[in-house]
């Protein structure tokens, strides 16, 4: 079975980013950019389980411009066999991204395919389910751990009301959530290994032909209402009373 | 009043009561000028709970789906007759919960439609603000979609009249009811607390509790004041307490009227789970910790010492 994983080039997670004072973006110019962390989940998750024998091969994906090879190289240095870079100048929607990994998914083939619940930047949450639904496979979203068993997977979902268990009859789409695994640590000489595994190029026009484009205009980028600053109190009498004066206990 | 919008609503239930994330978006949805509003829910029998979901006020009709094998669980069970009922309608709103965020972008794929994720604020009837980045910023999206398809930020909206409505009952099944998925179970976590999400008080604790015993000292203080408790991603992550108390970014996003913090550090993804909180109280033994730069009442100290005084004194 191979799997494949799909990542994406976000801020890194301890980037606090800033709203531009036009309101047209956020600034990301020289910002430190990474894996998106449930991505690099996803992408653990894959080798964990071709390194217990129950996959021959973990492909990488990403749709990015060219700066996105350096996550795929991270991935691959974390131990994925090969990477695809689905080349795109201009960032896209979830539709136009679960179309085009449906291409990719269709050539390739997986068993499995593994990604981030969401990416934490746009968190919108919503491709690994609709490339589920483009593919007419099974999804299991928000998984914190999962059980391949031949043709079938049990997944455990962290749901609001705790965790559900289902099962998926493979091939099927699953979506990471934070406690699935702790992703390793790349070491020295396998980033080195890594510059000579197979990373190819296509064009994101090759892979959403007859895709018809309709884009979320967005237009207006603001910081968050700040709330106003507190004030400090020294016992817990003070507390107590404070909050027996907002007529809160 | 002549309808321009006609939306329909994924109404979220456990079988038994349906939840106020359902009543959160009929609120949301009836921001948007001239509408009707109509519900869809689905269960193996749906007997019980379509009368439960006629009792929301505000709506037309109830699309009540039966569904066989626990399929009304399950994104790939439900989504497809939710785009098929879709025809009738220009927006498909659901709760912005594991539940909704599961099942809302399946419907958009279907119907072909890019989805707009937690709604914060409706500006119009294509127009709406939602965050991104954790919070850190705000956008405001405009669709030009046949269908808008979206959730709802439990956390923006008040939770709509739940008792007085009486909307109509239509009857539907579900053909070729998909079987690649199956529901096996499910392990809840305690429910003689308020629920977390809606509760108006909220305790929670961080990895500054250090222990899963001590984490009794939070049960403790949230039933002697009938809170609900909550947790840091931190706190979840070392075994303290389980995933369900998680606020933040990837875990609830709550807007109780009370909210107090024990052993909090208050990273970002954390304070983007409790923005909306009427009053935050931040106890934790570093004064430069973050959460205080939220909190509107702050106290520094041990809250080994703290908790004990409180369960006293409250």
């Amino acid at each position: 079975m191979k799997i494949l994983v799909a990542i994406k080039r976000v801020v890194d997670f301890n980037v606090r980013v800033q709203v531009k004072p036009d309101g047209s973006g956020v600034a990301t110019d020289g910002v430190k950019m990474s894996i998106n962390p449930f991505d690099e989940i996803a992408i653990e998750e894959a080798l964990r389980i071709k390194e217990a024998g129950k996959a021959d091969e973990v492909i990488v994906v990403t749709i990015g411009n060219n700066s996105a090879q350096q996550q795929l190289r991270t991935a691959l240095a974390m131990g994925a066999d090969r990477a695809i870079l689905v080349e795109s100048e201009s960032s896209i929607q979830s539709l136009k991204a679960a179309t085009s990994l449906l291409n990719i998914v269709q050539k390739e083939q997986p068993g499995l395919v593994i990604m981030g619940k969401q990416a934490i930047d746009d968190d919108n949450n919503q491709t690994p389910q609709m490339l589920a639904t483009l593919w007419q496979r099974p999804q299991a979203t928000f998984v914190s751990k999962l059980e391949i068993n031949g043709d079938t997977a049990l997944a455990t979902r962290e749901i609001d009301a705790g965790l559900e268990t289902i099962e998926i009859t493979l091939p099927a789409v699953v979506s990471t959530d934070l406690r699935l695994n702790e992703p390793r640590f790349v070491k020295l000489p396998d980033i080195m290994k890594a510059k000579r595994k197979p990373l190819d190029i296509i064009n994101i026009g090759e892979t959403i032909e007859g895709f018809f484009d309709k884009e979320l205009a967005i237009k207006n980028y603001e910081p968050p209402q700040a709330r106003q600053k507190g004030i400090m109190v020294e016992t817990v009498d003070e507390l107590v009373a404070m909050l027996k004066e907002k007529g809160l206990i | 009043m002549s309808v321009k919008s006609k939306i329909l609503i994924l109404a979220q239930h456990n079988g038994v009561a349906i939840n106020q994330g359902t009543a959160k978006a009929i609120t949301a949805a009836m921001n948007i000028p001239d509408c009707s509003i109509d519900l869809a829910v689905f269960a193996d029998d749906t007997s019980t709970i379509a009368a439960e979901a006629a009792k929301l006020a505000n709506v037309g009709t109830i699309h009540a789906v039966t569904t066989t094998d626990e399929n009304w669980k399950l994104a790939q069970g439900i989504a497809p007759k939710i785009a098929e009922l879709a025809t009738n309608y220009t927006h498909i709103f659901g709760p912005s919960t594991t539940f909704g965020k599961d099942v809302m972008p399946c419907v958009a794929a279907l119907l072909g439609q890019n989805q707009i994720s937690d709604i914060m604020q409706v500006i119009d009837a294509t127009t709406f603000k939602r965050p991104i980045y954790a919070g850190n910023a705000v956008i405001t999206v405009e669709s030009t979609h046949d269908k808008i398809v979206a959730t709802i930020r439990n956390a923006s909206f008040k939770t709509a009249d739940m008792t007085s409505g009486s909307a109509s009952i239509e009857n539907h099944t579900i053909d070729n009811a998909q079987t690649d998925t199956k529901f096996v179970s499910l392990q809840a976590g305690n429910s003689e607390r308020p629920d977390l999400q809606t509760a108006a008080k909220v305790i929670s604790g961080g990895r500054g509790l250090g222990s899963e015993e001590n984490f009794e000292l939070m049960y403790n203080l949230a039933d002697k004041i009938g809170a609900a408790t909550g947790a840091s991603r931190a706190a979840v992550d070392a075994g303290y307490c389980p995933n369900e108390m998680q606020v933040g970014q990837t875990g609830k996003i709550i807007a109780p009227d009370l909210y107090v913090s024990f052993g909090i550090s208050g990273a970002i993804q954390h304070l983007t789970g409790i923005k909306d909180a009427g009053t935050i109280v931040a106890i934790n033994k570093d004064a430069d910790a973050p959460i205080y730069e939220v909190a509107d009442i702050g106290l520094v100290g041990d809250l080994f010492k703290i908790v004990p005084e409180l369960m006293e004194k409250l």
